[in-house]
């Protein structure tokens, strides 16, 4: 017989709460909604009260990041967890942009759901456990923490895609999401493999520390992982050549999921993205640098091109969300402290626009969600001038025109590029935006046109719930006070960059 | 009799070749197999190719994390299993079919 002295007691890591406090409200918000659920079950004011428990969770979160922030500023950049997690500038500022999404994704979510028919509270769950992902994803210091983060908001997010039951299309964007999906996870799965196997730890500073000693004779087994790592994040961000599932998921997907999944797993995936390259892999800069080159330049290319020959307003803003995934990679290929945060802006800006544009599309589309043609936005502007003026505002602020959040966001990614010498690709960006101008002006146009017969004029009236009404102000707001005065998110943006825990 | 000769010791390299080939077979199956089920399965094998990988080199490094980082891969495998084939299904029930071929509404 063993004594009980003999047995020692488990030594406990050190849970700092305080460091993952954001994901824990949110999860918790999360919780609390499955619990309500259950609990109270014949009530029809269960999905409205999780929609405010979800708004109070992101609300709690935000103050969270935000003592967070205050903590950083004060005491610099720490980690937390035995390494798993970063505690830093730049971990707050992207868990503000997702947070910042996912209010305006519930905004929106309430009232589509009522019009929809498809009102239950395990939306709301599901969508605050993936922005739960998505928070981790961007405090995340180790390949492990990233890639359990990419599986928690990806395995919610193929839930979303596919949620609404009675249409045929939702159900194939799940599908189609979910395959493509676990595909590139298994991809990065195998990449993180690969480097751990080359470098003997999955932690990010670990990695950088190793390579600031170690020089490897043969870097083969890295370099492969380097790249699957590299494949696997490009999906999630939509960048070309990943960008297959993009278009059709997009599509498909409920329109507030949608809007979701372009603002808030892009900010999520450009974090990653970042941390690894620029912060982790910062020695094998010569050797990454060309290849984000290369996708860069196809995600514009491809993204902007192809969306000239679309018909669908819903496949247009998806081809067009390939080509700001390129810009964004504009600003992470110049690996600078400039470009990461001109790439931080970006990403910010997107999400609004993103957002906001996909809100108005989700009102076109009105009840059934399949009015996405353009043939089904001519005369919107004398039928609904101020929906047709705000979704006139989010394109030109995506075409990058002046004054909107879309322009600085451009002009900055271009002149991080052209301060490394990179002047085809400023280049190349700026001829694809001309493209992408047309293609928005497209849709600007025929909002203008006259309606050109009675059966499109006809069909049920748009009509915008208190949520969405909402959510659209504090867009156009936003996209406008980031356009007249970017200073101070600039000036975030760079904070946030600077500090970076490394 | 056919002389079949053995190396001597079996080292971490003929895993990670194994895990390289497993890995290869579940991506190609992906690509070219028609089947929602079967392309799911090579996605497994894909992960597991992963976790053959990550073990054979905490073998050979000495290292615990690799092996428990299995375990996580092992978790996040099973919530993969469980919406994914509640996707499936929810799909065939509409369509009496799981071929990736039928799933067409969504082009341009």
């Amino acid at each position: 017989m063993i004594g009980a002295d003999a047995v020692a007691p488990i030594a406990h890591a050190p849970v700092d709460w305080f460091a993952i406090a954001p994901e824990i409200a949110l999860f918790g918000a999360a919780l609390a909604i499955v619990v309500l659920r259950s609990v109270v079950r014949h009530d029809d004011r269960v999905p409205t009260a999780s929609m405010f428990i979800a708004i109070a969770g992101v609300a709690a979160a935000g103050v969270f990041t935000g003592v967070q922030w205050g903590f950083v500023h004060g005491n610099g950049p720490y980690q937390a967890m035995s390494g798993l997690v970063a505690v830093d500038g730049f971990a707050v500022f992207v868990q503000s942009v997702i947070l910042g999404a996912t209010l305006l994704a519930l905004l929106l979510s309430g009232g589509y759901l009522r019009r929809e028919n498809l009102e239950s509270p395990e939306y709301f769950a599901l969508m605050l456990c993936s922005a739960t992902g998505m928070l981790l994803m961007a405090s995340a210091n180790d390949l492990v923490t990233i890639f359990l983060s990419l599986e928690i908001l990806s395995i919610a997010l193929y839930v979303l895609a596919a949620f609404d039951r009675k249409r045929l299309t939702s159900q194939e964007a799940g599908l189609k999401y979910f395959l493509l999906g676990s595909f590139s996870s298994a991809v990065f799965l195998y990449g993180i493999a690969l480097v751990y196997g080359a470098t003997g730890t999955t932690n990010l500073t670990g990695i950088a520390k190793f390579f600031s000693t170690v020089v490897l004779l043969h870097d083969g087994v890295l370099f492969v992982g380097l790249a699957l790592l590299l494949v696997g994040l490009g999906f999630k961000v939509a960048a070309a050549p990943f960008h297959m599932w993009t278009p059709d998921v997009y599509q498909g997907a409920p329109t507030p999921v949608t809007a979701f999944m372009a603002a808030a797993t892009k900010a999520a995936a450009f974090a990653a993205i970042l941390r690894v390259f620029v912060g982790a892999f910062h020695v094998y800069e010569v050797d990454w640098r060309p290849a984000i080159f290369g996708l860069a330049v196809l995600s514009l290319v491809v993204g902007s091109i192809a969306a000239v020959v679309q018909t669908d307003v819903k496949r247009m803003l998806a081809y067009s969300s390939v080509s700001h995934a390129g810009y964004v990679l504009i600003g992470v290929q110049a690996a600078t402290d400039k470009g990461t945060s001109a790439a931080l802006f970006y990403v910010c800006t997107y999400a609004v626009m993103a957002t906001g544009a996909f809100a108005v599309v989700m009102l076109v589309a009105r009840r059934g969600d399949d009015r996405h043609a353009l043939t089904d936005y001519r005369g919107l502007a004398s039928a609904r001038p101020v929906l047709a003026g705000l979704l006139t505002l989010f394109l030109l602020a995506q075409a990058g025109v002046p004054f909107t959040g879309g322009f600085v966001a451009k002009l900055s990614v271009f002149s991080a590029a052209i301060d490394v010498g990179q002047y085809w690709l400023a280049v190349v960006g700026m001829l694809t935006a001309v493209i992408g101008a047309f293609v928005y002006l497209r849709i600007v146009l025929a909002m203008y046109a006259p309606p050109d017969d009675a059966a499109t004029a006809e069909g049920p009236r748009i009509v915008v719930d208190a949520g969405t009404g909402v959510a659209l102000t504090i867009a156009a707001g936003a996209i406008v006070f980031l356009g007249v005065v970017p200073g101070i998110m600039l000036d975030f943006a760079h904070a946030a960059t600077q500090l970076l825990a490394h | 009799m056919i002389a079949l000769s053995y190396p001597d010791h079996i080292t971490a390299t003929y895993y990670l070749i194994l895990a390289a080939i497993l890995f290869t077979i579940g991506a190609v199956g992906l690509l070219v197999r028609k089947n929602t089920l079967v392309m799911f399965m090579c996605i497994e094998l894909m992960l597991n190719a992963a976790n053959l990988t990550f073990v054979s080199y905490a073998n050979a490094m000495n290292d615990i994390s690799g092996q428990v980082i299995v375990f996580f891969t092992l978790v996040v495998a099973a919530a993969e299993v469980a919406v994914g084939l509640a996707i499936i299904i929810a799909i065939f029930r509409r369509r009496q079919s799981v071929s990736a071929d039928d799933v067409d509404l969504l082009k341009g």
